[in-house]
């Protein structure tokens, strides 16, 4: 477990008592048809009491209250969650949701449905809170030209966490090696991640970030599965360069995604991820370079 | 590396519950589980897997002549879901390490036999097992239908609870392919056949799955839910025991609810023949390693797990095996009005 070395750059802001939830419990969100079926129909989805069906017509309805459990608030929040690494995270940067507080929903006809979500987040690398979180996250209308969500997201925490020790001597170790670094599966099939390794895994993720943000819809739950392989490029410019080959797990159709994203980064910057190429399913796939299968001794 | 003593303890001659074991070894396992537990472990094979394996499942119980009450766990029904086999070990082991000292898990054994299937989806597994490319793999690995080009099938959207409804795909190369027809594969169709058995007698149906930190309750399709549903209940009270032990939070819901609709699942198909208890429960972790949890979660993972399932079991047995006149009596019934009352009272749309 490499030692983390970090300084928030402002003092946490934390708020009193975290929001209790109100006593009127909120209505699950009518479920909708998932896009594998058949998505131009939708489900019936009787609430207790009624006796008329609530068909989710296009019409505007009234902001709504989500019960945070529930998962249109998570997926919503989870967009959110793929925002804050594309725009913050590093090599030493990689935030999560932790727990969603409160959600509301607005279906804007014409528009959308824009998500108000409230969530608890923390930066993984040094484990460190970035307290409450507050996004509207806008998932456009099905047919129109847009198709990825709008987001806007801010945090009561410092979100330009200090990992810049960290991230100055990874960048000056890559820069300076003569043979650029390269890697294969990870983690391994064990969830195991060579220390080295952990930066470029953090990175993967992030520029993943980028692609998980663009291919969301409400009808999706997304995450970095594995890094495939990873090569360092040669740079024309200061930042760091690497071809990845990614495998995104998509959660309601269970698909892994293949992806393969052209990554630049250095310290002063961010992450940029260029001519993201989403690979054609491959359904009994070997993936290049193949490893030979781990060797296992019995637990004896 | 320290490890705790669950790990490295030699206990009866087996020793890491912290590391994952292949195909192979979990067979051997087992093989030496029945062999050092005679009169309490046995061995059912009850049914075979696409390419022919057993599969088999560890009944574990005391005085197991008459006919008892059964308690019904299976783990590994998707093969990379790797943590799930390796929770199955963790819980025969714990049962067999403690029913001896342990006066609760003793009279549990007497009247319970617990029905243990630690990989359900053997080819699955082996087939994760091979390389690094098919670690992912989710599926059973029949063969394709007719006009189409891929392999397997997802096992828990082929069981018979509103088959191929909702939350599928018949695309044959879909990971939540439902099969060609409802119990195509012969790994749903040894199970449905050996619990449809005894059904009468089975108290509770676990199916342990990863990943989310998900209790879930049926059903997987939408339905009108019930106000005051007792699953709904006893998910939430083996939340809280998971929770007590390394403070993980483990969501209670309907897959509608919490994760996504869907049909076909055991669970579903294990309530509707009228199993009181069904519940379908997601480990570790929510996203950040996913499948591929690392080994040093093992241990935590199954301590918190072992929690909630024996929350549950506890609940089941008591409210089967009622102590006459004494504490656990009172504190069934305690906890059945407490139940009763907090349903009636709040307002809570389930």
């Amino acid at each position: 477990m490499h030692r983390c070395v970090c300084a928030a750059l402002a003092v946490l802001s934390l708020v009193g008592a975290s929001p209790t939830p109100g006593s009127a419990p909120p209505r699950s969100v009518p479920w909708k048809a998932s896009r594998l079926d058949k998505p131009n129909e939708h489900v019936i989805f009787l609430q207790y009491g009624e006796t008329e069906p609530a068909l989710k017509l296009k019409e505007t309805m009234p902001v709504e209250e989500l019960n945070p459990t529930h998962y249109p608030a998570r997926r919503a929040a989870a967009v959110a969650q793929h925002f804050l690494n594309a725009r913050h995270g590093s090599p030493y940067k990689w935030f999560h949701v932790e727990q969603v507080q409160s959600a509301t929903l607005e279906e804007i006809a014409g528009v959308g449905a824009k998500y108000h979500v409230v969530f608890s987040a923390k930066e993984g690398v040094c484990n460190q809170s970035v307290g409450l979180c507050t996004a509207d996250v806008l998932f456009p209308e099905a047919g129109g030209d847009q198709t990825a969500p709008q987001v806007q997201c801010s945090c009561e925490g410092p979100l330009a966490i200090n990992a810049s020790a960290q991230e100055e001597a990874f960048y000056r170790r890559l820069r300076g090696s003569n043979s650029p670094v390269t890697g294969n599966n990870i983690p391994d099939s064990f969830g195991f991640i060579a220390p080295d390794m952990k930066p470029l895994w953090i990175l993967a993720g992030v520029a993943s970030s980028f692609v998980m943000l663009k291919e969301s819809n409400e009808n999706t739950l997304y995450n970095l599965a594995q890094v495939a392989n990873v090569t360092q490029l040669e740079s024309e410019d200061k930042q760091l360069k690497f071809q990845y080959h990614v495998l995104l797990h998509e959660m309601v159709s269970q698909e892994i995604i293949h992806w393969k994203l052209l990554v630049t980064w250095a310290p002063a910057g961010g992450v940029s991820v260029l001519h993201p190429e989403r690979q054609p399913h491959c359904h009994d796939c070997v993936l290049p370079p193949a490893t030979a299968p781990k060797e296992r001794s019995d637990p004896e | 590396k320290n490890k705790s003593d669950h790990c490295v303890r030699k206990w009866k001659n087996h020793s890491d519950y912290c590391v994952l074991y292949s195909p192979h070894q979990i067979t051997a396992w087992m093989e030496m589980v029945v062999k050092e537990n005679p009169g309490v472990v046995s061995a059912e094979v009850y049914g075979r897997t696409f390419e022919n394996k057993n599969i088999t499942a560890l009944k574990i119980g005391l005085n197991s002549t008459s006919s008892k009450k059964v308690i019904w766990m299976d783990c590994g029904i998707h093969a990379r879901e790797w943590i799930a086999p390796a929770f199955c070990q963790w819980f025969v082991k714990e049962i067999l390490r403690t029913y001896k000292s342990d006066e609760r898990m003793h009279t549990i054994l007497n009247n319970v036999d617990f029905y243990i299937t630690p990989v359900l989806n053997m080819d699955g597994y082996m087939y994760s097992w091979q390389n690094e490319s098919t670690r992912l793999w989710r599926k059973s690995r029949s063969a394709p239908p007719a006009g189409c080009n891929c392999n397997g099938t997802d096992l828990n959207r082929n069981f018979n609870a509103n088959w191929g409804m909702i939350g599928v795909s018949k695309d044959c190369c879909s990971d939540i392919y439902c099969g060609s027809k409802v119990l195509s594969e012969s790994e749903a169709d040894a199970v449905t056949s050996f619990v449809q058995s005894m059904k009468e007698r089975v108290l509770c149906f676990l199916t342990i799955h990863s990943h989310g930190q998900l209790i879930l309750v049926p059903y997987g399709y939408p339905e009108i839910q019930r106000v005051c549903h007792p699953q709904m209940q006893v998910a939430q009270k083996a939340s809280e025991a998971i929770k007590s032990v390394h403070g993980m939070e483990y969501t209670v819901g309907t897959p509608p609810m919490v994760l996504y609709p869907n049909s076909g699942s055991s669970r579903d198909w294990a309530r509707l023949i009228g199993i009181p208890f069904s519940f379908t429960f997601e480990l570790r972790d929510k996203g950040e390693f996913g499948f591929k949890l690392p080994e040093d979660q093992i241990q935590p993972t199954c301590e918190e797990a072992y929690e909630g399932a024996r929350s549950i079991i506890n609940y089941v047995h008591d409210k089967n095996f009622p102590v006459k006149g004494g504490s656990v009596a009172a504190a069934t019934a305690a906890f059945w009005t407490t139940l009763l009352a907090s349903c009636l009272t709040s307002a809570t749309f389930l």
